[in-house]
């Protein structure tokens, strides 16, 4: 299982990356933006998408809806983490189809649980 | 027009009149208004970019008391949260590090103790009573390690959490910092008297939510558990 962290700040990718790896998820990649990140996942081999909203760039939604369009990604799951909170916002995610969407600041116990829901609905 | 000049032409009229000569009192009297209009729409021109210049500044103005009354307490309060969540993570991190300071310096005495007796056993100068006590002290001291362990995991995972603090401050300062140079502009702008007008982003990203600036509208989530409400109710 490899997954890519986008986030701008460097702190928060470490944050996550570590979370992720006592979760059990040591292969962890990084990318700085939309712009870096498109690549990576292009090049293959990423199975999960961990993406921060408001960067520069490239934000995530639009990320989001780049990976959606694209036959070769558009079933990878996508789990957002971002501050941004405003209901227009979240439902603008759901739309675009993301798996998961986490508020900063947030709980390791929060991260557990919605990767353990998003990979739960994808082997069910 | 100068009062010599002014001076000169009334006496060229009143030659003129003297003499009979029309078309001269005409044209002299012409020369006189003409001097007379230029001066009037010089006069109204200047006054027209005074006001002008006037309603400039006026709308700068108008913006300069919006940033004075609205986003300058808001950055305030936004600074505000700042420290208040850099303090919390200070605080979680210094809570974490003398508790896990004290849990390794207790790992630390007990494995002393054990080590030099372990020294005294290998050098056979250990009785057997006092083996069989060391045995269980060695027993207790694995088992405690573990749990202790444990801790300075689950510390060490808190120190890691409370850094989260520098992305969330690091967008509110961004944003305090956009406000000062937005006034900065509209300072400049004033000394300028430039018409400019700057067009506000409507999708303009909100960041971290501030507690008490940003949740006014109540269209924003308050925490996870309100996300996860509003997704289910989406269907998610």
């Amino acid at each position: 299982m490899k997954i890519l962290v986008v986030d701008d700040f460097s702190t928060m990718r470490r944050i996550v990356k570590n979370l992720l790896r006592d979760l059990g998820f040591v292969n962890t990649v990084e990318a700085d933006d939309g712009l870096t990140a498109l690549p990576k996942l292009q090049a293959g081999g990423i199975d999960f998408l961990v993406t921060d909203w408001n960067m520069p760039g490239m934000t995530g939604l639009d990320l989001l809806k780049a990976v959606r369009a694209d036959p070769k990604l558009a079933h990878l799951p996508v789990l957002m983490v971002t501050a941004e909170a405003k209901r227009d916002q979240i439902i603008m995610a759901a739309q675009a189809g993301v798996n998961g969407y986490i508020i900063k600041p947030f709980t390791a116990a929060t991260l557990k649980e919605k990767i353990e829901k998003i990979f739960e609905r994808i082997d069910g | 027009m100068s009062d010599d000049t002014r001076l000169g032409l009334a006496k060229q009229l009143v030659i003129a009149l003297e003499q009979g000569d029309d078309a001269s009192t005409d044209q002299l009297l012409d020369d006189i208004a003409g001097v007379r209009e230029t001066q009037l729409f010089r006069e109204v021109g200047k006054l027209t970019r005074q006001l002008h210049d006037a309603l400039g500044s006026f709308a700068f103005d108008a913006k300069i008391a919006s940033i004075t009354e609205n986003d300058i307490p808001d950055a305030k309060e936004r600074l505000n949260y700042v420290i208040s969540m850099t303090e919390q993570a200070a605080n979680q991190t210094l809570t974490a590090v003398e508790n896990l300071l004290t849990v390794s310096q207790q790992l630390d005495s007990e494995a002393c103790i054990l080590s030099g007796k372990w020294e005294r056993f290998r050098a056979r100068e250990m009785p057997y009573e006092e083996f069989k006590e060391m045995s269980q002290e060695i027993t207790q001291h694995f088992k405690q390690a573990d749990e202790r362990l444990l801790e300075i995991q689950s510390g060490l995972n808190d120190i890691l959490m409370a850094q989260s603090f520098q992305d969330i401050t690091g967008q509110i300062i961004r944003k305090v910092i956009d406000l000062v140079k937005n006034l900065e502009d509209n300072m400049v702008g004033i000394i300028r008297v430039s018409s400019a007008k700057k067009v506000p982003n409507k999708d303009e990203l909100l960041g971290p939510v501030v507690p008490g600036i940003d949740d006014k509208q109540n269209d924003v989530a308050s925490d996870q558990v309100d996300v996860d409400d509003l997704l289910s109710s989406l269907g998610f």
